[in-house]
């Protein structure tokens, strides 16, 4: 079989239908995971041993199934529970599935930001006499997620990545097109070439620019610092 | 019927206490594992008192202070601030542990200063300063502003309102942890070991500040320190703590230079060769 190009331009507007839908999905299962990540994080605080047991072994379960047992199961087999059994759309049973198998990870990644912050700052709240809410709100998140950007970055084009998976259940995304317009005109080679350009053309420059953000991020007070000492050291000369 | 005039014979109890004491322990002791650091201290504070504890490291001393912080519960034993039971509440008449509100509530009197500063990094020295007064007592937020600038100025900051933390030296963070402490108007300041992690040479200007603090008076001040000289010159009372117990207090020249208890001496020589 060899390569037309007639054939690549013609699946190409074809596939890039599906395009609003893969980036879409991406976003909503990514959005989900954010949500549902904190709610690991903070079950996991829960000071009681039975609690954080069965939560660190759910955890552990969902990270070690693959995603498409998890998707089949919650498309396929989960209507077929009795009395809590439901039947969700495609796009849905994507959202659910790899929202929740995403937010285990993701859910870690904030686990590691908390614990970055220094005990001393913990104590300083309480010598303050902030609530717990506002401990939470002022002192401690905002210094445990800027540090966890890069990563949360990265695991957003990992999610990305696993959203074709999805084209097994029916989400009709860029995958799911090229496969149609392969079966359609016997053009394969085509379809799936421009499905992994796609992947590329969008991938790569998210992962230079969350190098890039990375990059920002280490250097974030020292920056502010730099900046302050610079105006400083205009003013003694002026 | 007899349980309501237990209530009313304690309530009678802490008042006629308050008029002269803002913190009492109650027989504390505290213990870590196996390992029992406090056993059993009794000690009143006098409003606007000023007092220095001693002792070599692991005695317990920072421990005292911690448990009155509210960042170490005590394993047993009572501490009443102002009259009111700070690690126990009254619930239908019983005494229960107290909760995170009850807590609030009573430690809202109490500053501290900490050994490493503990400033958010995240805030300008301004920041820091005002988040407290502004959240936690919810001041308005133009005077607790200029309160707080107030504040850094007397402690010689007032031309580092918008740096960073990481910009200042561990003496100037030290001065603004103060600052900050103090925006709180407390009735009771804690000073843990806040000396201790700083150059030798950046020693005297906390110092200083912590001497003007002490003059003002009307605050009662609880000072963790190997500063002798300094518990010597601004403490109205030294207290030697020595394997978990109160093995010696009065003034300071009664304690650093009179007392004949074998193990002070032991600990000022060490101080002072």
């Amino acid at each position: 079989m060899n390569w037309r190009w007639d054939m690549f331009f013609e699946a190409l507007p074809y596939v890039l239908q599906g395009i609003g839908v893969t980036i879409g999905l991406t976003f909503a299962c990514y959005l989900f995971a954010l949500i549902v990540g904190f709610g690991w994080t903070f079950l996991r605080r829960i000071p009681n041993k039975t609690i954080n047991w069965i939560i660190t072994w759910i955890m552990e379960f969902i990270r070690s199934t693959p995603p498409l047992v998890q998707l089949f199961f919650i498309f396929f087999a989960w209507p077929m529970v009795p009395y809590v059994g439901v039947t969700l759309s495609p796009f849905a049973s994507a959202v659910l599935g790899l929202g929740i198998h995403f937010s285990t990870y993701i859910g870690e990644v904030y686990r590691s930001g908390i614990e970055g912050v220094e005990k001393g700052q913990w104590e300083a709240s309480r010598a303050l006499n902030f609530s717990t809410t506002q401990k939470w709100t002022k002192i401690i998140l905002p210094q445990a997620i800027p540090p966890t950007i890069p990563m949360l970055g990265n695991y957003l084009i990992i999610m990305f990545k696993e959203v074709p998976l999805a084209a097994t259940i029916g989400v009709v995304g860029i995958l799911h097109m090229a496969e149609s317009f392969g079966s359609v005109n016997f053009r394969y080679l085509e379809a799936y070439t421009i499905v992994a350009l796609i992947f590329l053309a969008l991938s790569y420059p998210s992962a230079i620019l969350i190098n890039k953000l990375e990059r920002k991020m280490n250097r974030r007070f020292d920056k502010k610092a730099a900046l302050n000492s610079m105006n400083e050291s205009k003013g003694a000369v002026s | 019927m007899s349980e309501s005039v237990v209530t009313k014979e304690h309530s009678q109890d802490t008042q006629t206490e308050n008029k002269d004491v803002i913190v009492s322990y109650k027989n504390i002791t505290k213990s870590f594992g196996d390992v029992e650091v406090l056993k059993g201290i009794n000690l009143d504070i006098k409003p606007a008192e000023k007092v220095a504890l001693i002792g070599p490291s692991g005695s317990g001393k920072t421990t005292i202070i911690r448990m009155l912080m509210t960042l170490e519960q005590p394993t047993s034993g009572e501490i009443i601030v102002d009259g009111k039971n700070l690690w126990h509440m009254e619930k239908n008449g019983d005494l229960v542990p107290a909760n995170e509100k009850h807590l609030r509530e009573v430690r809202g009197d109490i500053g501290m200063v900490f050994q490493h500063f503990n400033l958010f990094p995240h805030m300008t020295i301004l920041e820091n300063c005002m988040t407290a007064p502004i959240h936690v007592q919810k001041e308005d937020k133009a005077s607790a502003k200029e309160r707080s600038i107030e504040m850094l100025k007397k402690v010689g900051l007032g031309d580092k309102l918008d740096n960073y933390p990481s910009q200042l030296s561990g003496g100037q963070k030290q001065r603004v942890a103060m600052a900050r402490a103090l925006v709180m108007r407390p009735k009771i300041m804690l000073f843990d070991e806040v000396t201790s992690a700083l150059d030798p040479e950046l020693v005297g200007e906390v110092l200083e500040v912590i001497r003007d603090i002490a003059k003002e008076g009307e605050m009662a001040m609880v000072l963790v320190t190997h500063e002798m000289e300094f518990a010597l010159d601004i403490a109205d009372r030294v207290i030697f703590l020595d394997n978990g117990v109160i093995a010696e207090e009065g003034t300071p020249s009664e304690v650093l230079e009179h007392s004949d208890n074998e193990r002070l001496q032991q600990f000022l020589h060490r101080f002072r060769s």
